[in-house]
Formats: structure tokens, C-alpha cells, sequence
């Protein structure tokens, strides 16, 4: 294999990987709007929980306590953004953002308070698969990661199951698409949109996980850097389904990989305009894609009993 | 096949004693007293805003009662959700149907439900159990189709299956006729007696007499949240119900001078149009009105009245043909030159497209006008122009409202839509499209409506009278289109149009000929 082919093989792993936190922030948000909740706050749950993970694993070098941290306070900002959203019916739009600025601002506080200077950790360890691993090509690309991009995958399915073959997906759906309907057959939309946008803290804060002790292993202020409003986007952009997200997140993570690559190897192309690249493709992508598919009807409407 | 609910024991009777609900500003149910035995009809008949859904929704559990009691078997129970009231048999088929669009069939009646297989969907067991109940009661239905694409009255049979599935034996049927055609409503009368005869109860909501007289045992009426009587159906008339409903004698017949009709005022030509959707919703209509004649255009919603109406008032382009207006062709103009021209449009949605809602009855006036003398001089509003202007409208068409000045959200459903036809019909237009203009309307207020259009025809406009209501359309019509499909099935003078040829028009089977 000639030097592109390795460069080539680079650019594909590191996109795999790259859409670790993607999937799960997306993944998680995907659950929340088929339910009827748009939360916006996602990339503050991602920033705390990144701060969290890499906080209990810098103190104590457990790794396992740091997604733990990163969970709880994944599911504290959840239950808060289901108690705005459902309890008190408010503009979900504005809290949301409220919720950003607040993981934003507390991170960056409780990084400058507690830590100081940016450190790094040793972090969730890579997982090898024995065997497989040594495949040509197919090893390098598919079974060199970290546990936390296997467990980022594994996801889209359990997604998909949960949605389309449970009683569960049912309900998530009618949440989403009729509340009025769900409730008339006794189903309780406040249960089951607190069930939904709480899963998806937890899943946004381990998605925040992801990227501070999984993938690069430091913590620094504001490090999402728009990963978490990327995340929503590709629901949109994934037609509210788990796999459309996953392709979302994939091009837009395989198109980030590249512009890195582009980069480092010093081709004679302006750095911005690299930069930029990814997202330029998410808003002609976005043009396209979310013209056809259709929100859940209910999304971001607080549900009342008339 | 056993469904969670299949030991639900029968329901025999259920007594509501003393029921109380306020809402903020109104008593909806005001000690209401209602009964219901096994193997009955019992219609609860009354205007809109009369309390009839509000009683039967706490029946259901969906509203908490202020006071009073309900006896289920003979046992007082409490209600806290639709879950309580659904184990003891009690099922409730809401007037606006409580489904989800996107999911199938057999996915809207498994929902909330838990399932044989536990953690996985037994969508397969439900269907074929959903095929033998369509078997059973006459409500065939293809479990794996989804919502949206059903007709309303294939989705009014889902509504039934999924209360029956889940063990109900007294339904509840908030005004079901509504939205169907005359066969579909024998249609439904068909399964509702299928159920009685098998023991099941039904609480029948309407406010059309006939129906209620032809399909219930009893019948209780209701107005202004109170219960003004309940009278065995074989032992009250029509006229008895109405004086009852509305506290007056009715005329059900609105006096009708004859006119000759003059000129063709408007003319629609081979249109051509479509939906929201995209899909072809008008597919080369044609139709003439002529001054002094209202021809009223009958058809179950959804099949390109609304687009047509929108066509006409300059809301939605045509994709081929013309319209004309006083026999200009105006397919190309704007809405508001059209209602310079003298068009005056009634919308169906009245609250999104007829009024702006947290804008003043004054307001709503002159929105067609307000850059124009005498409400505005060099682009600056003349308040006592306005404000004289709508205190003559308030007094001249009877509006309820605190002021000039009040938002009309505040105002009811009748009172916005005489805010609308007095905007309208004070600009002395020549032709009129009114989509709907008393649906949601009680007896009263669409009197008064009726009154307004007939007014219109006498002075000599062309009235275009959309309306799923075939009562108002014999009532009120010179001429009878139907509409069926975007295609107009066959036009009728009205002398020759009764419910059941226009029933079968309106449902596409048969172009009449000759
Ligand atoms: N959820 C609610 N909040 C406030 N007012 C309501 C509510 N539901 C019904 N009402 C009012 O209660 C009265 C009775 O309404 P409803 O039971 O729907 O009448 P009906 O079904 O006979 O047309 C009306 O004045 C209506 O405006
Ligand atoms: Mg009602």
C-alpha cells in the first residue's frame, strides 16, 4: 500500500471515530424530538459532561467513575430541561439556549476553578478486538478504537429497536406526532417525555465523555465548539431516524477527517477554508434533506389537556 | 385471543349525579345529571358550547368533575386518567380524532398497551385480532395501512376498533357524524345498533336532530351547561328537541324570496390546482354564479373545496385554467384588487385566515382597508374614522364583544365570524365566496349567517356557498354542485337534489345523468 493508501485509511479512521460524540449527542436528540421535545441545550450537557468524565478520571484514574460523574450530570440536566420543557410548558427554542450558556459558563468556571491548566488523562482505553484487529485494511478501519466508539455504534441499532419494535417506540412516536392521541389511550406524555429528554442528557454528557476522555483525552474550555447545535442539526438532517443520523454524522466526520489531514499534509489549501468545509456541507445537505423529510408534528409544542 | 382487557366486566349502568366543571370565566357543566343502562342509545343532544364534550370527557377521565358523583355498576369510582375509566369498560371516540397520522393502524390501537411478547411490539397479534373484531362488528379496516392514508370515515372505524379492543362496552361518540357522508352515517348507524344488539351502550353526541331522533332510545339535551330535560326518543319530535336546545322556537327553513338571477358575476374555467401537498387537488373545475343566486357547493371536506376557494380569492395560483370575476378574467390579480373588484371572502379557517386573533374587533375591520380613506389619511391611521366605522358594524351585525377595542381572541366562534362577514359583506360585494361559514356555529348564530347570505342574494350578489353541511346547502341553494376528487360530480338545480342522490355523489359512486 503506497503512501494515499495509508493517508487514505488514516482519513477513514479518524472520520469513524470522529462521529463518536456526534452519534451520541445525535442519537440522544433523536429520542427527544420523536417524543415532541427539541433541546437545544445539548451542547452544554456535552460540555459538563466532558468536564465531569475528565474530571473524576483526572482525581481518582478511574476511568469507569468519570463516565459514571458524566452520566449523573448528564441526568441532572436532563430531568432540569424535561422539568422546563414539560412541567413548566416553556418556549423549548429559548431554554435550550439557556442551557447551553449555562453547561458553557459552569465548565468553563469549575475548569478554571478546579483544574487550572490543561492536563491530560489516560482515558478510556482502546479496544483491540483480538483477530479481527489484524484484518488488512478492514482491522485498522473498524476494530482499533476505543470502547466508547464501539458503545457509540452499538447506539444506532438499540435506537432503531427501541423506536420501531417496542411498545416504548410507540409511545415515544405518538408523544411526538399526537400527544392528545397518547394521552386519550391513558399514555402519559409528561412520563414519557421525561424518559426521552433525560435519556438524551445522559447520552449527550457521555457524547461530551466521549471527546474528553475517549477520543483526545483533555479537557479544555469549550472544546464542543459547536459539536453539540452539529448534533441537532443532523437529526434534521438524519429525517428523525437512528440511521440517518449515522450517516449524517459519518460524512460530517469523514469531510472533518479529511480537512484535517488537509491541513497537516500542508496541501495548498487555505486553512479557514478547511475549516469551514464540514459545516458549509451541513447547510447544503440540510437544504436538501430537510425539504423532504417531515418533523414530528408536535415537536417543541409543551402538551396540554386543552 | 386474549387482549389485557378481555376480563373487563360489562358495563351496566353508569349514573353521573350533581356533576359540576368551571373553567376559568364559564360553568361548563353546571349539576348535570346523566344515566346510561346496558343495551341503550342515550343521545346527549345541545348546542356547541352546551357542555356535552366537557361531561363526557369526565366521564372519561379526562377532566376532573368540581362536584358530583359517578356510579359505575352501582359502585361509586373516581376517574383520574382515561386508563381508570378505561378498565371499567368505559371507551371514548373523541370529535376530533385522536390519532397518530403516521403510524398504522394496528400501531394506534396497540398503543399504551402492553404487550404478549413483552418487551417487543406483537403487532402481528393485533392485527389478525383487529380483523376479527372488523368481522364481528361490520368495521372492516386493513390494520397495516397507515392514518393518513385513510378516508375520515375508515379513521372514524379505527377510532371504534381501538375502544372495542380494549374490552369497552359503552362507547362514547362525540359527535361522529360530523365529518361523514349521508351512507357513512348509515353506515355507522349500522354498527352502532350491531353493538347494542350485542349488549355494549353508546352515548350518542350531536346537535342534529334527526339524527338523534332516529338513532337513540333516549335523549338528553343540554344547554348553557345545564340538563334541560331527558325524554324517551319515542316521545319528543324535533320541534320540542329545538325549542329545548335553544330556548326558542326554531325555524328550520330560512324564509327564501325569489330572485331571478341576473348575469354570470363569476366564473370559474376548467381549473386546474394543488393541495399543500403537492398532489393535484383541483382537476379541471368549472363553474358559473350568477347575480341574486347562491349556488352551494356540497362535498365531504378534503376532496379540493378549500383549494378551489383559495383559487377564486387569489390565495393559491391556479396550474391551468381562469377565473373571472364580473367578467374580467382575474386569474393573474392579487387577492386584495380582487376584492377590490368586489369579491368578499368567508374562509373556512376563520380563526387563522379570517381574523388576526390578538388584534382588536376595530382592527380586524379594516384590514382590507386600512391604508385607504377615510381609515387613513397620507399614511397615517384616522382613529375616529375607525372607531366610528366598527361601533356602526358592532350595532349593525349584533356583535358580542365588551368594545371596539377588545382582541378578538376573546371573542366566541359565532361572534369572530360575524366580525368576518361584517368586514365583508360591508364592502357591498358582488360575489361572495363563503367556505364554511357556520361550522362550529350554534343554531342561533347560524341563523343569523343564513339570514346574511340570503340578504346578499336578494340585493343581487352571486353567492358561492362551500359547506360539508347538506342541510344548509338545500336550505339556502338555487344550485347544487358536488364536488367530488377535485372533479365537479354533476350540478343540480336545487328542486331536484335530496340528501341521498347528493350522498352518492358526494361519495363518487354515481354521476347522475340526465
Ligand atoms: N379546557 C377548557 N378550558 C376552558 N374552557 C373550556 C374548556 N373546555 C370547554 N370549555 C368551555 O366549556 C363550555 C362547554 O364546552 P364543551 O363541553 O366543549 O361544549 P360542547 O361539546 O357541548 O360543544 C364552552 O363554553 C367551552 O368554551
Ligand atoms: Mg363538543
Amino acid at each position: 500500500m503506497g503512501d494515499w493508501g495509508h493517508i487514505l485509511l488514516g482519513v477513514l479512521a479518524s472520520g469513524i471515530r470522529l462521529a463518536t460524540p456526534y452519534l451520541y449527542a445525535g442519537i440522544g436528540e433523536t429520542l427527544g424530538q420523536r417524543s415532541g421535545v427539541l433541546n437545544l441545550g445539548v451542547e452544554g450537557q456535552m460540555l459538563l459532561g466532558a468536564f465531569a468524565a475528565f474530571y473524576v478520571t483526572y482525581r481518582t484514574g478511574n476511568v469507569l467513575g468519570g463516565l459514571l460523574a458524566a452520566a449523573l450530570v448528564g441526568l441532572l440536566m436532563g430531568l432540569a430541561m424535561a422539568f422546563v420543557s414539560v412541567n413548566l410548558q416553556a418556549e423549548q427554542g429559548i431554554s435550550g439556549i439557556g442551557f447551553y450558556l449555562f453547561g458553557l459558563g459552569l465548565s468553563d468556571l469549575l475548569f478554571q476553578k478546579l483544574l487550572g491548566t490543561v492536563d491530560s488523562v489516560r482515558g478510556v482505553p482502546d479496544a483491540v478486538i483480538p483477530g479481527l484487529s489484524d484484518l488488512p485494511v478492514l482491522g485498522e478501519l473498524l476494530f482499533r478504537h476505543n470502547w466508547m466508539v464501539y458503545g457509540a455504534y452499538a447506539l444506532v441499532p438499540l435506537a432503531w429497536f427501541v423506536l420501531n419494535k417496542t411498545p416504548w417506540g410507540l409511545m415515544i412516536k405518538a408523544a411526538g406526532e399526537n400527544p392528545h392521541a397518547a394521552d386519550s389511550l391513558g399514555v402519559s406524555v409528561a412520563r414519557v417525555r421525561y424518559a426521552t429528554v433525560t435519556l438524551g442528557g445522559v447520552l449527550s454528557a457521555i457524547g461530551g465523555a466521549s471527546l474528553s476522555v475517549g477520543l483526545l483525552k483533555i479537557f479544555q474550555q469549550n472544546m464542543t465548539s459547536g459539536l453539540g447545535f452539529i448534533a441537532v442539526a443532523l437529526v434534521y438532517f438524519g429525517g428523525w431516524r437512528p440511521v440517518g443520523v449515522l450517516l449524517g454524522a459519518l460524512l460530517f466526520s469523514l469531510v472533518n477527517a479529511l480537512q484535517l489531514w488537509v491541513q497537516v499534509l500542508g496541501l495548498p489549501i487555505p486553512a479557514d477554508f478547511a475549516v469551514m468545509a464540514p459545516y458549509v456541507l451541513t447547510i447544503v445537505v440540510l437544504v436538501i434533506v430537510v425539504q423532504r423529510a417531515r418533523p414530528p408534528a408536535a415537536l417543541a409544542r409543551p402538551f396540554e389537556r386543552e | 385471543m386474549a387482549t389485557p382487557f378481555s376480563a373487563t366486566p360489562k358495563v351496566q349502568s353508569v349514573v353521573m349525579r350533581g356533576i359540576v366543571k368551571r373553567f376559568p370565566g364559564v360553568v361548563a357543566n353546571d349539576h348535570v345529571d346523566f344515566d346510561v343502562h346496558q343495551g341503550e342509545v342515550h343521545a346527549l343532544l345541545g348546542e356547541n358550547g352546551a357542555g356535552k364534550s366537557t361531561l363526557m370527557k369526565i366521564l372519561y377521565g379526562l377532566y376532573q368533575p368540581d362536584e358530583g358523583e359517578i356510579q359505575v355498576n352501582g359502585r361509586p369510582v373516581t376517574f383520574a386518567s382515561p386508563l381508570d375509566a378505561i378498565r371499567c369498560g368505559i371507551g371514548m371516540v373523541h370529535q376530533h380524532f385522536m390519532l397518530v397520522e403516521t403510524l398504522t393502524v394496528a400501531e394506534n390501537v396497540a398503543l399504551g398497551l402492553p404487550s404478549s411478547r413483552g418487551f417487543v411490539t406483537d403487532l402481528e397479534r393485533v392485527a389478525a385480532r383487529l380483523r376479527a373484531l372488523g368481522e364481528q362488528y361490520g368495521l372492516p379496516v386493513d390494520p397495516h395501512a397507515r392514518v393518513w392514508q385513510l378516508s375520515v370515515g375508515q379513521q372514524q372505524r379505527v377510532e371504534i376498533l381501538k375502544v372495542l379492543y380494549r374490552g369497552a362496552s359503552l362507547l362514547i361518540l362525540d359527535e361522529p357524524t360530523a365529518v361523514l357522508t349521508p351512507q357513512e352515517v348509515e353506515d355507522l348507524f349500522r354498527v352502532i345498533r350491531q353493538m347494542v344488539g350485542r349488549g355494549h351502550s353508546v352515548v350518542f353526541i350531536s346537535h342534529k336532530l334527526h339524527e338523534v331522533l332516529s338513532i337513540s332510545d333516549r335523549i338528553t339535551v343540554l344547554r348553557d351547561g345545564r340538563k334541560v330535560g331527558t325524554v324517551r326518543a319515542a316521545a319528543t319530535n324535533k320541534a320540542e328537541l329545538a325549542r329545548w336546545m335553544v330556548g326558542r322556537e326554531v325555524t328550520f327553513r330560512p324564509e327564501k324570496a325569489p330572485v331571478t338571477p341576473g348575469p354570470v358575476r363569476l366564473a370559474v374555467e376548467d381549473v386546474h390546482a394543488r393541495s399543500d401537498r403537492g398532489t393535484p387537488a383541483l382537476v379541471g373545475v368549472s363553474l358559473a354564479v350568477r347575480g341574486g343566486e347562491i349556488v352551494g357547493l356540497a362535498g365531504v371536506s378534503g376532496n379540493g373545496q378549500r383549494e378551489l376557494a383559495e383559487v377564486i380569492a387569489g390565495l393559491r395560483p391556479p396550474t391551468q385554467g381562469r377565473v373571472r370575476l364580473l367578467g374580467r378574467d382575474v386569474t393573474a390579480w392579487p387577492a386584495d384588487a380582487r376584492a377590490d373588484l368586489g369579491l368578499a371572502y368567508i374562509p373556512e379557517e376563520r380563526m387563522r385566515d379570517g381574523v388576526i386573533l390578538p388584534f382588536s374587533v376595530a382592527e380586524n375591520f379594516i384590514l382590507r382597508d386600512h391604508f385607504k380613506p377615510p381609515f387613513a389619511r397620507r399614511g397615517i391611521l384616522q382613529p375616529q374614522a375607525i372607531l366610528a366605522h366598527s361601533q356602526a358594524l358592532i350595532r349593525a351585525y349584533q356583535i358580542k364583544t365588551p368594545g371596539p377595542e377588545t382582541p378578538v381572541q376573546h371573542l366566541s366562534g359565532g361572534n369572530i365570524q360575524k366580525v368576518v362577514l361584517a368586514r365583508e359583506l360591508a364592502r357591498a360585494p358582488q360575489v361572495i365566496v363563503a367556505a364554511q361559514p357556520t361550522r362550529g356555529l350554534d343554531i342561533g348564530a347560524t341563523e343569523y349567517v343564513h339570514a346574511q347570505l340570503l340578504q346578499q342574494r336578494a340585493a343581487g350578489a352571486a353567492v358561492l356557498l362551500i359547506s360539508e353541511d347538506l342541510d344548509e346547502i338545500l336550505a339556502l341553494a338555487d344550485r347544487i354542485a358536488v364536488i367530488y376528487e377535485g372533479r365537479i360530480m354533476d350540478v343540480l338545480p336545487a328542486a331536484e337534489a335530496d340528501p341521498q342522490r347528493l350522498g352518492l355523489l358526494m361519495a363518487g359512486v354515481a354521476r347522475a345523468t340526465g
